[in-house]
């Protein structure tokens, strides 16, 4: 199990779609967000939140945060893979990577559902 | 007119650790030459300083070297190229060092191994004496069979350096390309199934020092490019 989180188990071809997909999701949002800032004359909270309070804003914020996460856990096991040879400690590095990266989606669906 | 040299050296039966030896040539003003010539003529006063060369005119790729930061063929490397300062030249970075400039190649060959760089064909009649193709079937081939296996490339990519026993390298992507769009080649899918992993070819990033640094201007990354789509177009 371990050797099989931590070493070459993957597949490539899937990580390669799933990078790129992910990358799309995360781009087209951080644009949008971009956009967001540049045309809205004033940035109060009620206007802050007013815009957050649309379902649409609520899915595409949160297809964004889970793109991160897949993100994260693919991009971050070729970079580990690179530079920590040994097994057992890449394997407890990415572990701890990969619930810090849940744990952002985590609190991001949990203030979404505040707002 | 006096050239300044940083030439790294080691010999691992003597020394304990590599070092940067400076050596200075003396040559008529305005007068440009090859670095592997001026590498042969520091070799005249010191025999102990070591390189491989052969072909001496950028075909056979024995002289690849690393100069001034930059790999390349010492002996198709004009000094002007190199700027007015002092030329720093140190051996293929990531693959251990026989001696001096001389690097161990095993892990480039192993990869080169395990592409089968060789045509297969299963089919029944093998021709008996041409193995005929279109004009169009043979310009596939072209920007693919000029490499010399020089390691240029592979020494200078950063995925190749940190897995260079499970990536193939650009060397060897080039290659497999070479004969996975040979019409005359029937093993395609063998081929494919042997780089259908996270690392063989999928650790090529796009970094592109591969290309940047191809003494026969060869582009390896557009040949990867290649084989991950053929891949992706298997599974889909
Ligand atoms: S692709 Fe270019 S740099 Fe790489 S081994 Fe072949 S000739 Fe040398
Ligand atoms: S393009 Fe790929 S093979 Fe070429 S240097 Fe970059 S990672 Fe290496
Ligand atoms: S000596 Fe043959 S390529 Fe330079």
């Amino acid at each position: 199990m371990v050797t099989n989180q931590a070493s070459m188990k993957r597949n490539g071809i899937q990580d390669w779609v799933s990078l790129r997909a992910t990358a799309l999701i995360i781009a087209l949002y951080s644009f949008y967000i971009a956009f967001v800032f540049f045309t809205a004359p004033t940035l109060t909270y009620p206007i802050w939140q007013g815009i957050f309070a649309s379902m649409f804003m609520k899915v595409f914020t949160f297809a964004a945060l889970v793109s991160i996460m897949l993100h994260v856990r693919i991009g971050l096991w070729q970079v580990l893979t690179d530079y920590v040879k040994p097994a057992g400690l890449r394997a407890g590095i990415q572990y701890v990577l990969n619930l810090i990266a849940f744990a952002y989606v985590a609190v991001g669906l949990f203030v979404l559902w505040g707002v | 007119m006096q050239l300044n040299f940083s030439i790294y050296r080691y010999n691992p039966d003597i020394d304990d650790a590599p070092r940067m030896q400076e050596y200075s040539l003396e040559v008529e003003e305005g007068q440009d030459m090859m670095v592997l010539d001026a590498l042969i003529a520091l070799k005249e006063s010191d025999p102990t300083l070591s390189f491989r060369r052969s072909c001496r005119e950028g075909v056979c790729g024995s002289d690849g070297m690393n100069m001034n930061g930059k790999n390349g063929l010492a002996c198709i490397t004009p000094l002007s190229a190199l700027g007015k300062g002092k030329i720093i030249v140190r051996p293929l970075p990531g693959l251990p060092v026989v001696r001096d400039l001389v690097v161990d190649m095993t892990q480039f060959y192993t990869q080169y191994e395990k592409i089968k760089p060789f045509l297969i064909n299963d089919d029944n009649h093998p021709p008996s004496r041409e193995f005929i193709q279109m004009p169009e079937e043979r310009a596939k081939l072209d920007g693919l069979y000029e490499c010399i296996l020089c390691a240029c490339c592979s020494s200078s990519c950063p995925s190749f350096w940190w897995n260079p026993d499970k990536f193939i390298g650009p060397a060897g992507l080039l290659h497999a390309y070479r004969f996975l769009i040979d019409s005359r080649d029937s093993a395609t899918d063998e081929r494919l199934n042997d780089l259908d992993d996270a690392f063989s070819v999928f650790r090529c990033h796009g970094i592109m020092n591969c290309v940047s640094v191809c003494p026969k201007g060869l582009n390896p990354t557009k040949a990867i490019g290649q084989i991950k789509s053929m891949l992706l177009q298997r599974a889909v």
